[in-house]
């Protein structure tokens, strides 16, 4: 099972989840992934060897996709 | 591993700071050159006055000694800064904290993931080095760890909890190395020693791992 999820105030805070044979979920999942982007947040797909991705779609076959907010020099 | 349709290889948060140079190794390698001349331009001066005060009678004792002082805390207080970049910040969100801790511990390997329960810092190695992250900054320390180099960096969201702060930097650098230190406000670079004073404690051990993974680089 892929999930999406967000970190927030609450930790963190799952936003979708689907598998590759469930289109409907997949379909949910893009809707609520496309709106975190329009809401400030950056996709992010960590590979765990020490590199992720920015995505700007919703990678069906993805485990985990994370919702990070933007970082700036302090 | 291929990046999946619709990836971006660049850090976005860049666009904010179009202005700086990419922080490269050679960027970081002249930087570190800056920071060497530029303690020393403002350290020997206080001692060559100290000396001189000394040279033209020992009654000047008490002011060639408030200029020695001036020579060893105006340093002192670079390094206080650059150590600061990997104190805690902000309010501890005791309640969602174990959340967050749980999916930092999560991206991180075994090892790493012990040390950061122990200390509150995430180690990582990247092409650059190896990087400590904190909540609200993050240290590198080149291959051979005679030199670190601190940067301030936050995630912007203030109600995050510790650990989600941690892992917004840790997901940042892992995205773009060079964009996560061009975004990142370089406040320090010195002997890693002269940052270990300052440190907290608890977090002495993980400074003292990163310059053990950076010599073996």
């Amino acid at each position: 099972m892929s999930r999406l999820i967000r970190m927030d105030a609450s930790g963190h805070s799952t936003l979708a989840e689907w598998s590759a044979a469930d289109q409907a979920a997949f379909d949910a999942a893009v809707r609520e992934f496309r709106d975190q982007l329009d809401e400030g947040y950056i996709g992010v797909l960590d590979h765990g060897d020490g590199q992720a991705t920015q995505v700007r779609e919703l990678p069906r076959d993805a485990e985990l996709v994370i919702m990070r907010r933007p970082i700036a020099g302090g | 591993m291929a990046a999946p349709a619709g990836s971006a290889p660049a850090l976005p948060e860049i666009a904010q700071v179009p202005w700086r140079p990419v922080a490269d190794q050679r960027y970081l390698d002249r930087n570190a050159r800056l920071w060497r001349l530029w303690t020393i331009a403002y350290s020997a001066p206080f001692v060559l006055i100290g000396i001189g005060l000394l040279a033209v009678t020992w009654l000047t004792f008490p002011v060639a000694l408030a200029a020695f002082a001036q020579a060893w805390i105006i340093p002192e207080l670079y390094a206080f800064r650059g150590a600061s970049v990997l104190r805690r910040k902000g309010a501890r969100h005791d309640r969602t904290e174990p959340v967050a801790q749980g999916l930092l511990g999560d991206l991180l390997g075994h090892a790493e993931r012990d040390l950061q329960r122990e200390t509150g810092l995430a180690l990582q190695r990247s092409a650059l080095g190896i990087w400590l992250m904190g909540e609200a900054g993050a240290v590198l320390m080149p291959p051979g760890g005679a030199r670190v180099h601190c940067f301030c960096v936050r995630a912007t969201d203030p109600e995050l909890p510790p650990s989600d702060r941690i892992a917004h930097l840790l997901l940042a650098l892992r995205t773009d190395e060079q964009g996560f230190a061009t975004v990142a406000n370089h406040a320090f670079c010195g002997a890693p020693w002269r940052v270990r004073r300052r440190l907290p404690a608890p977090m002495k051990p993980a400074l003292d791992e990163a310059r053990r993974r950076a010599r073996l680089l």
